[in-house]
C-alpha cells in the first residue's frame, strides 16, 4: 500500500469517519435493544402467561427470529471493538462482573426456549420457564446498567443512574415485546396484552423522566440536557408514545410496533447525544481520539458499507418469511 | 484466590475448548444439510426428509449452544485481555467485527427459516436458506482463522503510541489479513469440522445398524440409520486422507515460520539432523513423560521423518532445537502428546475409513460387528481430534499471545483483581460444563427418539396426537 492511496490518504470522500462509527455504534445498540428487546419483553411476559397454549404461541412467535436479533449484540461488540478497541478493552474490563451478569443472563433466556421445548414434563419446563423469564429480566436491566455507568463514566458496577437506566429500559422492554405479541398473537391472548401495554407504556415514560432528572442533578450532564438535540429527542419520545397509544386504541397493531421500536432508538439517541464527543468520559476518551488510524477505518468503512444493506435484505427475508400470527402447531 | 494472568488463561482455555465443540458440529453438518435439503426438494424422496429434519434438530440445538458459548469468548477479550484488545484491537477487531456482519448474521437470520420454515416458504427460499446457513457457517471459520493465524505469524503492521499505549497499526493489510498461515489452518480445519460429523454419523448409525442386523433387535427405520452410516463413510472416506495430506503440508509450514512450536510437537531440545518422526512413541522413563525429549524417547519412528517434515523431503535436515530459542519455553510435554495424539487419531481415521470402505465393497458393511464396535467407540475422537489439534497450536505458541510481538502475562487486564477472575472462573467452570453435559444429554434425547416421521404421518406424530384439522379448527381467529 503506498502513502497517499485511496485507503491512506484521508478519510475516505473526506467524511468524518469518527463520527460515523460513533453514530454507527449506537445505531447498531439501538437496533439490538429493539430487535432482542421484544425477545426481552416476550420472555418477561411468559412468566405473566400460565396456560399452556399461550405460553407456546409465545415461544413460537420469537422462535425463528430470536438468533438473528441477538446477532445486533454481537455485531456491536465487533463494531466497538474494530473501530474504537481502546474503549472496547476499558468498557468491558471496568466493567468486569456487569459484562458476565449480562453474558450470564444472555445464556439463560437464549438456552431456555430450546430446552423448553426438548421435554414434556412439568419440573423441566418450570425450570427452563424460570431461566427464560429470569433471562430475560435481567439482560435488559444489566445491559441498562451497563449504559449508563458508560454514559456517566462510573468506574463501579452500581451506581443510581446505571439502576436508573436499567429499570426504563427493562419497561421499555415490555412496551416492545407487548407491540410485537400483538402483531404475532390472536384472541383473548391479544386482547389481554392490550392492557398490559398501557401499564407498561406509562412506567416507561415515568422512569424515564426520573432517570434524567437523576441524571441531571447527580452529575455534570446536566447543562448537556438543556441542549437542543435532547429537547428535541425528548419530543420525540412524547410524539412517538402518543402515536404509540394511539395505534393501540385503534388496533393498528404494526404501527404501534413501528413506534415502540421507534422509543427504543429515541431512548438511544439521547444516551449518544449526551456522550458526545466523548465516547469514554470514565477514561477520557474522546471519539477523536480513540478511533483507529485511517487505513483501517477507511477498510471498515467500505465493508460496512457493502454488508449493512445485505443486512437488512436478510432481516427483510426472515421477518416476510414469517408475517402475521403465529400459527397452530408452529414453533419449537 | 487464583492470580489474575492464570484465571484468565485458564477461563479463556476453558470456555474456548467447551466453545469449539458446537462449531464443529455446525461447520461439519452444513455441507451435509445443504445436499439432503438439495436431494429432498429435487427428489421428494422420504429418507432425505428424514435426514434433513433429524439433523436440523442437532444443528439447531449445537447453533444455539454454540452462540451463547460464543457470546461469551467475544466479550472475554474485554474483560479479561483489555491490554491485548487494546494494543492488537486494530488489526484484531476488524476480523471480528466482519465475522459478525458478514457470518453470522447471514447464519442467524437463514437459520430461522431454515429450522421453522419448511411448510411456510417456497422450496427455492428453502433451499436459499439452507445453503445460506452453509455459507455463513463457513464464512465464520474464515473471519476467526483470519484473525487467529495473524496472531500465529503476524505481518503487515507497525508498533505506534496512542494514547499512551503502544499499539499496533495496519501498514499492509493484504500481507496482515491474507497471512500464509491462514489457508492452512481453514482447509484443516473445515476437513476436521466435516471429518468429526462424518464419525458421528457414522458412530450413531453403527449404534442402530449393528442392534439390528447383528443383535437381530428390531429398529424402527433402520433404513434411515443404514442410510446415516453410509453417508458418515463416504464422507470419511473422503476428509480422513486429506486430513493427513494436508496436516503435514500444515506442519511443514509451522516449522518455517514457528520453530519454536514445531520443536515443541517433535520435542527436540538440541539442535540436530536426522531427526526421526515417531508414530508411537513410549517413554523410556516417567520423567519423559512430563519432559519429553526425542533422543530419550523409545518408539517406532521414521528415520529422519521429523526432518523430512519439516524440509520438503530431506531426512539430513537441520531442525532447531528448543535450547536454542532465549526466554520461557511452551509446555513441552502437552504439545509433543497432543500432537502424537493428535497424529494417532488421523491415521486410525483413515484406516476406519478404509476398513469401513472395504467391506462395504464386499458387501459385508452392515454385517461386520467388529468394524461397528470401532465406529461406535470412534464417535467422539473426530471431535478430540481437533480440540487436540488447537492445543498444539495455541498451547505451542506460548509464551507468546501475538508471536514475536506480546506475551501472554502482558495481554491480560491490567487491574484485574485476584477476587474477579476466581469468581468468573468458578462460575464459568461450572456453567460451561453444565452446558456441555446438557447439550450431550439433549442430543442423546434426539438420538433415541430416532429419525422423524415422514411429512405424511407427521401430524399424528404430534406431541398432543391432535389430527392437523382439530387443531387448526381450535385456532380460529378472533381478532380483539
Amino acid at each position: 500500500m503506498t502513502e497517499g492511496g485511496p485507503l491512506t490518504g484521508g478519510p475516505l470522500f473526506g467524511l468524518p469517519l469518527a463520527e460515523v462509527w460513533f453514530g454507527l455504534l449506537f445505531f447498531v445498540l439501538a437496533t439490538f435493544l429493539f430487535l432482542d428487546g421484544f425477545d426481552f419483553g416476550v420472555g418477561a411476559l411468559f412468566g405473566t402467561r400460565d396456560d399452556e397454549a399461550e405460553r407456546e404461541t409465545l415461544l413460537a412467535a420469537i422462535g425463528p427470529f430470536w438468533d438473528g436479533n441477538e446477532v445486533w449484540l454481537v455485531v456491536f461488540g465487533g463494531t466497538l471493538f474494530a473501530a474504537f478497541p481502546a474503549v472496547y478493552a476499558n468498557l468491558f474490563g471496568r466493567h468486569y462482573l456487569l459484562t458476565f451478569g449480562i453474558l450470564a443472563a444472555l445464556i439463560a433466556r437464549g438456552l431456555a426456549p430450546e430446552m423448553y421445548e426438548q421435554r414434556e414434563d412439568d419440573r423441566w419446563q418450570r425450570w427452563w420457564g424460570r431461566a427464560f423469564v429470569g433471562g430475560s429480566v435481567a439482560a435488559p436491566f444489566f445491559l441498562g446498567l451497563f449504559v449508563g455507568n458508560w454514559l456517566v463514566g462510573a468506574t463501579t458496577a452500581v451506581t443510581l443512574p446505571g439502576v436508573l437506566v436499567g429499570l426504563t429500559l427493562v419497561a421499555l422492554v415490555v412496551v416492545d415485546g407487548v407491540a410485537f405479541l400483538r402483531v404475532k398473537t390472536r384472541g383473548d391472548l391479544r386482547a389481554d396484552l392490550r392492557a398490559t401495554g398501557y401499564r407498561a407504556l406509562a412506567a416507561y415514560l415515568v422512569s424515564l423522566v426520573v432517570t434524567l432528572a437523576a441524571i441531571a442533578v447527580t452529575t455534570p450532564l446536566g447543562s448537556a440536557m438543556a441542549s437542543p438535540s435532547v429537547a428535541a429527542l425528548v419530543a420525540a419520545t412524547l410524539t412517538l408514545a402518543a402515536l404509540h397509544a394511539a395505534a393501540t386504541v385503534r388496533d393498528r397493531r404494526y404501527l404501534a410496533f413501528g413506534s415502540a421500536g421507534g422509543l427504543v432508538y429515541a431512548l438511544v439517541g439521547v444516551v449518544a447525544v449526551l456522550l458526545y464527543p466523548q465516547i469514554d468520559p470514565a477514561a477520557g476518551l474522546t471519539v477523536e481520539t480513540a478511533i483507529v488510524s485511517t487505513l483501517p477505518l477507511n477498510m471498515m468503512t467500505v465493508g460496512a458499507a457493502l454488508l449493512f444493506p445485505l443486512i437488512f435484505a436478510y432481516f427483510a427475508v426472515l421477518y416476510d418469511s414469517f408475517s402475521g400470527p403465529v400459527e397452530a402447531g408452529e414453533g419449537y | 484466590m487464583v492470580d489474575p494472568v492464570l484465571a484468565s488463561r485458564l477461563q479463556f482455555a476453558l470456555t474456548t475448548i467447551v466453545h469449539i465443540v458446537f462449531p464443529v458440529v455446525s461447520m461439519g453438518l452444513a455441507p451435509f444439510l445443504v445436499y439432503f435439503t438439495y436431494k429432498e426438494i429435487r427428489t421428494g424422496e422420504a429418507i432425505y426428509e428424514q435426514l434433513r429434519r433429524f439433523w436440523t434438530r442437532i444443528f439447531a440445538v449445537s447453533f444455539v449452544v454454540g452462540t451463547v458459548t460464543g457470546l461469551v469468548l467475544e466479550f472475554e477479550f474485554g474483560t479479561n485481555f483489555a491490554a491485548f484488545s487494546r494494543t492488537a484491537g486494530e488489526l484484531f477487531g476488524g476480523p471480528l467485527a466482519l465475522e459478525g456482519m458478514m457470518a453470522f448474521m447471514l447464519e442467524a437470520t437463514f437459520l430461522g427459516i431454515f429450522v421453522f420454515g419448511r411448510d411456510r416458504v417456497s422450496d427455492a427460499r428453502y433451499m436459499l436458506s439452507a445453503v445460506a446457513v452453509g455459507l455463513g457457517t463457513w464464512l465464520s471459520a474464515v473471519w476467526i482463522l483470519i484473525a487467529n493465524s495473524w496472531m500465529q505469524t503476524p505481518r503487515g503492521y507497525e508498533m505506534v503510541r496512542r494514547n499512551g499505549h503502544e499499539v499496533v497499526t495496519i501498514v499492509d493489510p493484504s500481507a496482515a489479513y491474507l497471512n500464509p498461515r491462514f489457508p492452512w489452518m481453514f482447509v484443516h480445519m473445515q476437513n476436521a469440522a466435516v471429518e468429526s460429523v462424518a464419525l458421528i454419523m457414522a458412530g450413531l448409525g453403527a449404534y442402530f445398524v449393528f442392534r439390528h442386523h447383528v443383535w437381530g433387535y428390531p429398529i424402527e427405520r433402520i433404513d434411515f440409520w443404514e442410510a446415516t452410516l453410509k453417508f458418515g463413510l463416504v464422507a470419511l472416506l473422503i476428509t480422513a486422507p486429506l486430513q493427513v495430506v494436508h496436516g503435514d503440508l500444515y506442519a511443514q509450514h509451522v516449522y518455517e515460520t514457528q520453530p519454536q512450536k514445531f520443536a515443541a510437537m517433535e520435542a527436540v531440545w538440541e539442535t540436530d539432523s536426522y531427526v526421526p518422526e515417531y508414530i508411537v512413541a513410549v517413554p523410556t522413563s516417567v520423567d519423559d513423560l512430563l519432559d519429553p525429549r526425542a533422543k530419550d524417547i523409545f518408539g517406532i519412528g521414521i528415520p529422519g521423518g521429523a526432518s523430512w517434515l519439516a524440509s520438503h523431503g530431506d531426512p539430513q535436515a537441520t531442525i532447531r532445537g528448543l535450547e536454542s530459542f532465549e526466554g520461557p519455553q511452551p509446555p513441552v510435554a502437552v504439545v509433543f502428546w497432543s500432537f502424537r495424539l493428535m497424529v494417532a487419531l488421523g491415521f486410525w481415521f483413515v484406516l476406519l475409513a478404509f476398513w469401513g470402505g472395504y467391506r462395504w465393497w464386499r458387501g459385508q458393511l452392515l454385517e461386520d460387528g467388529l468394524l461397528h464396535k470401532a465406529l461406535m467407540a470412534s464417535t467422539p475422537l473426530g471431535v478430540l481430534a481437533v480440540e487436540l489439534g488447537w492445543v498444539v497450536t495455541e498451547v505451542g505458541r506460548q509464551p507468546w499471545v501475538i508471536q514475536g510481538v506480546m506475551k501472554r502475562d502482558e495481554a491480560v487486564t491490567q487491574d484485574l483483581t485476584g477476587f474477579e477472575a476466581t469468581l468468573t472462573l468458578v462460575g464459568f467452570a461450572v456453567v460451561y460444563l453444565g452446558l456441555l453435559s446438557l447439550y450431550l444429554y439433549v442430543v442423546g434425547r434426539i438420538v433415541r427418539a430416532g429419525p422423524p416421521a415422514p411429512a405424511d404421518l407427521a401430524a399424528t406424530d404430534d406431541a398432543d396426537g391432535t389430527p392437523p384439522d382439530a387443531a387448526a379448527e381450535s385456532e380460529v381467529a378472533t381478532d380483539d
